[in-house]
C-alpha cells in the first residue's frame, strides 16, 4: 500500500474510533447535568444516585475520548503535512480556537466535577456539569467548522500557493456547517438517550433499582424522541444541501448512474454497484425529488454526467467515489434513523402508560438498540468523508497532494498498526469497566447501604 | 511589535504554561513507584491514590496547554507545524502513545481493585510520564540545536538524527527537573508521611537537577548558535534561571515548600524562555544552511489570520487563566492517606 492509502486508512481508523466516544460525550454530558439539576431542585436522593451512576459511565467514556483526540490534533501535521501547509491559514484557526475555547473548558471543569463533590456547593457542582456540557458542544461546533471547510471551502483566497483566510465570518456562516452541526449534535443526543434507555431497560428487566432506572428511562425517552426526530429532519436538510454543494456525493449515495428526471429513490439495489446495470432494484418514483428538493419534479444529475462535468472543470481524472460504500453507508444510516424514531416513540409510550412490567419483550428491544446509533454515526462519517473523494478540500486540493512528503510508508504502516493495537486494548478496557459498572448498578440508597456494605465490601470500595 | 513576533511569544507562552503546569504532573507520575514504597501492599495502594489525587483534578487541563500550543502553531505558523510534525514523526508517535497510556491510566487505575489491573496502569502512568518528559526534552533540544531542513522546508534527517548527545541531555534534564518539581508539588499538597518522604527525596533530586541543568547550559553555548547571535541574545535569563534553581535549594533546606515550588517553576520557565530566545526569529533552525531555516516570516499565516487569532486569544486566554486558577484554589487543601479519597 502506498503512503496515501495508508494515511487515509490511519485517519479513518483513528477518527472513527475517536468518534465512537464523542457522540456519547456530547449527549450524556447534557443528560447528567439535567439529572443533577433535578437533584438540586427536588432534593431527592434518587436523582443524586442517578447522577453518580451515569456520571461514572460518562467519565470512562470521556477519558478515552480525550486521549484519542490528542492523536487527531497531531495527525494533520504528521501524515498530512502538505495539506497542513496548504490550508493551515484557514483550517488551523478553528482547531486552535477549539482548543482555547472548548478543550480548556471541558477538561478543567470535568476535573472540578469528578473531584469536587464535597468541595463545591450542590448548585455550583451541578453548574460545573453544565459548563462541561457546553464546552463539549462548543468543541463540536469548532471542529465541524474545520471539517466543513473541507466539504465546502469558503472565506479563502488562493495566494502564495496556499488557501489563505480572507473572511473569518464566512467560516462561521458556512452553510455546510449549519446543516452539519445540528445533525451531528442531535446524533450525539440520540446516541446518549439510547445508551441510557438500553441500560435502564437491562436493569428494569431484572427488577433492580426500579425507581432509579424508571426515572432515567423517562428522562432519556423524552430527550431521545426529540433527538431522533431532529436527527432525521436535520439529515434531510443536509441531503438537500449536498445535492447542490457536492452533487457527486449524493449521486453516489443513490447509485444514480444516469441523470434522472424525475428522480426516484433507491430502497435497495442488488447487483454490481460499480456499474450502471442494476440487477435488481426497488426504487420509489419521485421520492428523491421529495428528499432533495421538497418537490415532485426535479432533475438529479447522474454519476456519468457529473464525471464529464468535473473533467471539464478540473481536468482528466477519476471523480467517482467508491459508490458501493457511499450507497450502503447512507442506506444503513437512514434505516437506523427511522428505526430510532420508531423505538423512541415506543419508549415514550412505555413511559406514558407505565408499562415496563407488562411489555417486557418490548423493553428488551432497547437493550439491543444500544449499538444502533453507533452504527449510524460511523456510517454517516464514512459517507461524508469518503464521499468527498477525490478531494481533501472540495474542488481545491486532492487527497493525494496532501500527504507528507518526508514520511516513509513504513512509518505510516507501523504507526497505523500500533494505533490499532493500542486502541483495541483501550476499547477492551473501557468495555470491561462499563460492563462491570453497569452490572454493579448504582450505589445503594442510604438505608440499604449498611446491609450491602457487609456483603460486598470490595465492590463498594472500588466504586468509591 | 509585529504580529508575527507576537505569535511567536504566544506560542512560547503556551509551551511554557505547559511545562510549568504539566511538569509537576509528569514528576508525580515518575515518582509514583518510588514515593509509595511500603511493606504493606494496601498502604502502597493508598499512597499511590493519594499521589494521584494531588494531580487528579488538574492533569487534563494542564495537558490542554500542549494541545493549544500545537493548534496555535498550526494556525499561526503552518509550515512550522507541518515540518516539525512530519519530520519528528516517530518521536511524536512515541510521545502520543505515552500520553495516551498515562491519560487513560490515571482515569482507569482505581476503577477496579484487582492487583494486576492496578499494577498495569501504575506502570503506564510511570512509563508514560517518564517517556513524555524525555521526548519533550529531546524535541526541544533538537529545535534549538537545529536539524537538517532543506530548501523546500522539508526535514531530511532520520529518526536517529534526533538522538544526538545534546538533545539527549536536554531530555534527561527535563526528566530530572520534572521529577524534582513533582516532589516539591507533593510536599506542597500532602501532609503526614507522604510530605516527609517527599522532603527526604527533594534534596537529592535538587542536586541532580542543578548538575544536569548546569551541564545543559554550558553545552548549549557549544552546541547551538547562541554565540553567533543569529537569534535573540538571552542575556541574563539563563543565569537568572540557574539562580532560581539555587534559591530553590535554599528554600528546600528551610522546608519552605511554597517558595521552593515557585523557584523551581521559575527555573523551568526561564530555561524555556532561553530556548525560545535562541530560536527567535527562527522557528526551526536548519543545520544545512542558515538560509533554509523556517522563520516567523516565511513560515507564518497571513496577516489577516494572525489578526483574527490575536483577537480571539486576547479575549479568551485571560478567561482560561481565571478558571484554571479557580480550580487550583478549590483544591488547595492538603491531602493525606486519611482524607476521603475520590476516585
Ligand atoms: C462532533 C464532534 C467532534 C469531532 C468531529 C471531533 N471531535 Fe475531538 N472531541 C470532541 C468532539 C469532536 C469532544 C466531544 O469535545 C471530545 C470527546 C471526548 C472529550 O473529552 O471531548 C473530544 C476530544 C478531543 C481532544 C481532547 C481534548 C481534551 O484534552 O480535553 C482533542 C485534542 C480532539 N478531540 C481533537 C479532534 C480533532 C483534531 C478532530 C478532527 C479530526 C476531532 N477531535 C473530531
Ligand atoms: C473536523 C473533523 C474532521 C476532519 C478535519 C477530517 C479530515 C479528514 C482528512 C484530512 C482525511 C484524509 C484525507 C481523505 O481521505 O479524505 C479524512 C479521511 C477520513 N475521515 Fe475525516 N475528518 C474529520 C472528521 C471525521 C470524523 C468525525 C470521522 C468519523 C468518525 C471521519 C472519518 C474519516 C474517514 C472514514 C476517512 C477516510 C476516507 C477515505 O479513505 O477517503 N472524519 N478526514
Ligand atoms: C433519518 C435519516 C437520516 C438522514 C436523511 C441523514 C442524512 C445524512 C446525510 C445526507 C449525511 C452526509 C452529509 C455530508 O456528506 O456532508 C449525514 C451524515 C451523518 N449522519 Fe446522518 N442521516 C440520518 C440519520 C442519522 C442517524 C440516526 C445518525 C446517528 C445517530 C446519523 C449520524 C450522522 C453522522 C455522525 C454524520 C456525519 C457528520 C455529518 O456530515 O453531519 N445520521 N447524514
Amino acid at each position: 500500500m502506498d503512503v496515501v492509502t495508508l494515511g487515509r486508512l490511519q485517519f479513518g481508523i483513528t477518527t472513527v474510533y475517536h468518534f465512537f466516544f464523542v457522540p456519547l460525550t456530547i449527549g450524556l454530558s447534557f443528560l447528567v447535568a439535567l439529572m443533577e439539576t433535578l437533584y438540586v431542585r427536588s432534593g431527592k436522593e434518587v436523582y443524586l444516585r442517578m447522577t453518580k451512576f451515569w456520571g461514572k459511565l460518562f467519565v470512562i467514556n470521556f477519558a478515552v475520548g480525550v486521549v484519542t483526540g490528542i492523536v487527531q490534533e497531531f495527525q494533520f501535521g504528521m501524515n498530512w503535512s502538505e495539506y497542513s501547509r496548504f490550508v493551515g491559514d484557514i483550517f488551523g484557526a478553528p482547531l486552535a480556537i477549539e482548543a482555547l475555547l472548548a478543550f480548556f473548558l471541558e477538561s478543567t471543569f470535568i476535573g472540578l466535577w469528578v473531584f469536587g463533590w464535597d468541595k463545591l456547593s450542590k448548585g455550583l457542582h451541578a453548574a460545573v456539569m453544565w459548563v462541561v456540557a457546553i464546552g463539549v458542544n462548543v468543541s463540536a461546533f469548532w471542529i465541524l467548522i474545520a471539517n466543513s471547510f473541507m466539504q465546502e471551502p469558503v472565506g479563502y483566497l488562493l495566494r502564495n500557493g496556499r488557501a489563505e483566510m480572507h473572511d473569518f465570518w464566512a467560516l462561521l456562516t458556512n452553510p455546510n456547517m449549519w446543516v452539519m452541526v445540528p445533525h451531528t449534535i442531535s446524533a450525539g443526543f440520540a446516541t446518549a438517550s439510547f445508551f441510557v434507555m438500553g441500560i435502564s431497560a437491562y436493569h428494569l428487566l431484572r427488577n433492580q433499582h426500579v425507581d432509579l432506572f424508571k426515572r432515567s428511562f423517562q428522562v432519556a425517552a423524552i430527550v431521545g424522541v426529540s433527538a431522533a426526530v431532529l436527527v432525521a429532519l436535520n439529515g434531510h436538510s443536509q441531503a438537500q444541501h449536498i445535492v447542490n454543494s457536492q452533487p457527486m456525493k449524493m449521486a453516489a449515495a443513490e447509485a444514480l448512474w444516469k441523470t434522472e428526471e424525475p428522480a426516484s429513490f433507491s430502497l435497495l439495489t442488488i447487483g454490481n454497484l460499480s456499474q450502471s446495470g442494476d440487477v435488481f432494484s426497488i426504487r420509489i418514483p419521485r421520492m428523491l425529488c421529495l428528499i432533495a428538493f421538497d418537490q415532485l419534479d426535479c432533475q438529479v444529475l447522474g454519476i456519468y454526467d457529473l464525471q464529464a462535468q468535473y473533467e471539464n472543470e478540473f481536468g482528466p481524472g477519476n471523480y467517482i467515489p467508491p459508490v458501493a460504500v457511499i450507497y450502503w453507508t447512507f442506506r444503513i444510516m437512514v434505516g437506523v434513523g427511522f428505526l430510532l424514531i420508531g423505538l423512541a416513540l415506543w419508549g415514550v409510550f412505555l413511559v406514558m402508560g407505565d408499562m415496563f412490567e407488562a411489555r417486557r419483550n418490548g423493553l428488551r428491544l432497547f437493550v439491543w438498540a444500544i449499538p444502533l446509533p453507533y452504527i449510524a454515526n460511523t456510517c454517516g462519517w464514512i459517507m461524508t468523508e469518503m464521499g468527498r473523494f477525490p478531494w481533501a478540500v472540495y474542488g481545491l486540493m486532492k487527497i493525494e497532494d496532501g500527504v507528507s512528503l518526508v514520511v516513509a510508508g513504513g512509518s505510516v504502516l507501523f504507526s497505523t498498526l500500533v494505533y490499532t493495537l493500542v486502541y483495541g486494548l483501550l476499547m477492551a478496557a473501557a468495555i470491561f469497566l462499563w460492563i462491570k459498572f453497569i452490572k454493579a448498578g448504582p450505589e445503594p440508597a442510604p438505608k440499604e447501604q449498611d446491609a450491602e456494605m457487609e456483603m460486598t465490601p470490595s465492590l463498594i470500595g472500588a466504586q468509591g | 511589535m509585529s504580529l508575527n513576533t507576537l505569535w511567536f511569544i504566544f506560542i512560547a507562552v503556551l509551551y511554557i504554561g505547559f511545562f510549568v503546569l504539566e511538569g509537576f504532573d509528569f514528576g508525580v507520575g515518575i515518582l509514583l513507584p518510588f514515593l509509595s514504597r511500603d511493606s504493606d501492599p494496601q498502604k502502597v495502594d493508598a499512597k499511590r491514590r493519594l499521589m494521584l489525587n494531588t494531580i487528579g483534578p488538574h492533569w487534563d487541563g494542564n495537558e490542554v496547554w500542549l494541545l493549544t500550543a500545537g493548534g496555535a502553531t498550526f494556525a499561526a505558523f503552518p509550515h512550522w507545524y507541518a515540518t516539525f510534525f512530519s519530520g519528528f514523526y516517530l518521536a511524536l508517535l512515541l510521545l502520543l502513545l505515552a500520553l495516551i497510556a498515562r491519560g487513560v491510566a490515571i482515569e482507569f487505575r482505581s476503577k477496579d481493585d484487582a492487583p494486576r489491573w492496578r499494577s498495569l496502569w501504575d506502570w503506564s502512568i510511570f512509563l508514560g510520564s517518564l517517556v513524555s518528559a524525555l521526548l519533550l526534552g529531546v524535541a526541544f533540544g533538537n529545535l534549538v540545536r537545529g536539524v537538517p531542513i532543506d530548501a523546500k522546508m522539508q526535514y531530511v534527517g532520520g529518526f536517529f538524527n534526533l538522538l544526538n548527545p545534546y538533545a539527549l541531555l536536554a531530555g534527561v534534564a527535563t526528566v530530572v527537573a520534572f521529577t524534582l518539581y513533582g516532589a516539591v508539588f507533593i510536599s506542597l499538597k500532602t501532609d503526614g508521611e507522604m510530605r516527609q518522604k517527599a522532603h527526604a527525596l527533594m534534596g537529592k533530586l535538587w542536586i541532580a537537577s542543578v548538575i544536569v541543568l548546569a551541564a545543559l547550559l554550558v553545552f548549549t553555548y557549544f552546541q547551538t548558535d547562541v554565540l553567533a547571535r543569529l537569534g535573540a541574545d538571552p542575556g541574563v535569563i539563563p543565569i537568572a534561571g540557574m539562580a532560581a534553581m539555587l534559591a530553590a535549594g535554599y528554600f528546600i533546606r528551610k522546608r519552605m515548600e511554597g517558595w521552593s515550588f515557585v523557584m523551581v517553576a521559575i527555573g523551568i520557565a526561564f530555561a524555556l524562555v532561553t530556548m525560545f530566545m535562541i530560536l527567535y526569529p527562527r522557528v526551526m533552525i536548519s543545520s544545512l544552511d542558515p538560509s533554509y531555516s523556517l522563520t516567523i516570516t516565511n513560515a507564518s499565516s497571513s496577516p489577516y489570520t494572525l489578526r483574527v487569532m490575536t483577537i480571539v486569544t486576547l479575549l479568551f486566554l485571560p478567561l482560561v487563566l481565571v478558571y484554571q486558577a479557580w480550580s487550583y484554589w478549590v483544591f488547595r487543601k492538603r491531602l493525606t492517606t486519611e482524607s476521603r479519597m475520590v476516585y
